[in-house]
């Protein structure tokens, strides 16, 4: 068995890698699969609390990379599911700390360990975005429905075809339904046209994301919620099941809604 | 430096330098290449080398050596390139790549044609995303979009198969005759010759458009009219 390697970007900082990344792999790791996750974002490491495991690092992965540890010492089991791990960044180095062919060696060695690989890649395009790349075999663009957000995942998007790594598949976050119906967002249509790749999932806006960020606790873990229900999808469209996208726009009579359903294919 | 009498040849890298050494017994190249980084000691001042060392058998003392030696100098030494296999191990064993991953094709590509006159075009089918420019001399072509922050310059006319809401500059050196045309015109900025015109308006219903100098010297598009 070999896993996957999926790194999380967006070139504009803010727009919710992180976030995406916990969310997803909660939502992977859920269906039984063997789910580590890496923060790529060294200096400025974030995901271990969003996953809420802070408390828990001994090592990072300068420590793996620099041979101070076993791959298997630096992956810290999460709280809640048996086969879901995270390689944490190191908070006290930068970027430079590890270099591509680094994370490629990585990459390897963890594909015999567990079936998914994520890499949640820091925001910029330098040093730490072409890290976060360079061992991935699936990029996940993620952009918020917002003109400054889709021009950097649009350059986003061009560096990856320059460094040939495939087509990266879409996640359009925050998205929130009635703004988009009074003209004051971007709709999804508007944000595919411009990119023009794969739409993986469409997370719409919720407060309570925020609440599960800072409790550590990712809400793709709450089975009611919107933005839960929307990273599950992601995570069952990445095990390559075909899952219809969510109604975000409950609102409308029963005729405007069929009609979107019908213009949607 | 003349750097034809010397065995050692820099060359920039995406993510350093690559100095490859030529042959010869290895404490004299040694100290030849520790001799140019001390005359050219601010170029090389907190760079990353990687060194290309031939045939050159080295061993790990030697290379740790030189790596204390470089490092003391303010360079990381970040890759070492061999063809003999012994080389290569020791270099593993230090942790150091043995690969240098193949340049990334250049963003802002410019292409040399000479004396083929106004006929030339350069035919992209693709989209332009952000952050992308294409120079060339003289016509261009695209079968795809303009994304907004790509950019084209061309001394010739251009056509867009697409929508264009990047920046186009059509006759670059000048050619007032020049123009621009495209399915969607909804540029961030459009240039012919020296006018600039960023008043374009995104439309609702997009046309085929021509966009060219009017008789006063302006800006101007009109609808593509089938004659």
């Amino acid at each position: 068995m070999s896993a996957k390697i999926v790194t999380m970007t967006s070139g504009k900082g803010g727009v919710g890698k992180t976030t995406a990344v916990a969310n997803i792999a909660v939502a992977l790791a859920s269906t039984g699969a063997r789910v580590c996750c890496i923060d790529g974002d060294i200096g400025l490491r974030n995901l271990d609390v969003v996953m809420g495991l802070e408390n828990r690092i001994v090592y990072d992965i300068v420590d793996v990379i620099e041979g101070r540890c076993r791959l298997r010492q630096a992956m810290i089991r999460d709280k809640r599911l048996p086969e879901l791990y995270l390689i944490p960044a190191a908070q006290t180095r930068d970027k430079s700390a590890v270099s591509p062919s680094d994370m490629v060696r990585l990459g390897e060695e963890l594909r015999n360990e567990v079936d998914w690989v994520l890499i949640d890649s820091p925001a910029g395009i330098e040093r730490g975005f072409r890290n976060a790349i360079a061992a991935a075999d699936q990029v996940l663009v993620i952009t918020n429905p917002e003109v400054s957000a889709v021009r950097d995942a649009d350059r986003v998007i061009g560096l990856l075809e320059a460094e040939e790594k495939g087509n990266p598949f879409l996640i359009i976050n925050r998205l929130n339904p009635s703004m988009v119906r009074n003209h004051d967002m971007l709709s999804a249509e508007d944000v595919l046209d411009l990119l023009a790749i794969r739409l993986i999932g469409i997370v719409p806006e919720d407060e309570n994301v925020i609440v599960g960020t800072n409790r550590g606790a990712p809400i793709a873990l709450e089975a009611k919620s919107m933005a839960g229900q929307a990273f599950r999808n992601i995570a069952q469209r990445l095990l390559g099941q075909d899952v219809p996208f969510l109604e975000l726009d409950n609102r409308g009579g029963f005729w405007a809604r069929l009609q979107r359903i019908a213009g949607r294919k | 430096m003349d750097g034809q009498t010397f065995p050692i040849q820099i060359k920039g890298l995406r993510d350093g330098l690559l100095i490859t050494i030529g042959n010869g017994e290895w404490a004299t190249l040694e100290s030849a290449l520790l001799e140019q980084i001390h005359a050219q000691q601010s170029f090389f001042q907190g760079a990353r080398i990687a060194l290309d060392v031939g045939s050159q058998i080295l061993r790990v003392n030697e290379l740790v050596a030189l790596r204390d030696r470089l490092s003391d100098r303010g360079i990381s030494l970040w890759a070492v390139l061999s063809e003999s296999p012994t080389t290569e191990k020791t270099a593993q064993l230090l942790g150091l790549a043995t690969r240098i991953s193949k340049p990334r094709p250049e963003e802002a590509r410019q292409f040399a044609v000479d004396d083929l006159g106004d006929a030339t075009a350069l035919f992209l089918a693709k989209t332009l995303r952000s952050g992308m420019r294409i120079e060339f001399p003289g016509h261009v072509v695209v079968v795809g979009d303009v994304n907004p922050g790509a950019e084209i310059v061309a001394g010739g006319n251009v056509l867009v198969w697409g929508r264009v809401r990047g920046m186009i500059h059509a006759g670059a050196k000048g050619n007032t005759s020049a123009y621009i045309c495209a399915l969607d015109l909804s540029p961030t900025q459009l240039r012919i010759a020296d006018e600039v015109s960023a008043v374009l308006r995104p439309q609702n219903n997009p046309r085929p458009e021509i966009a060219r100098l009017n008789k006063e010297g302006k800006l101007q598009s009109a609808p593509w009219e089938p004659s």
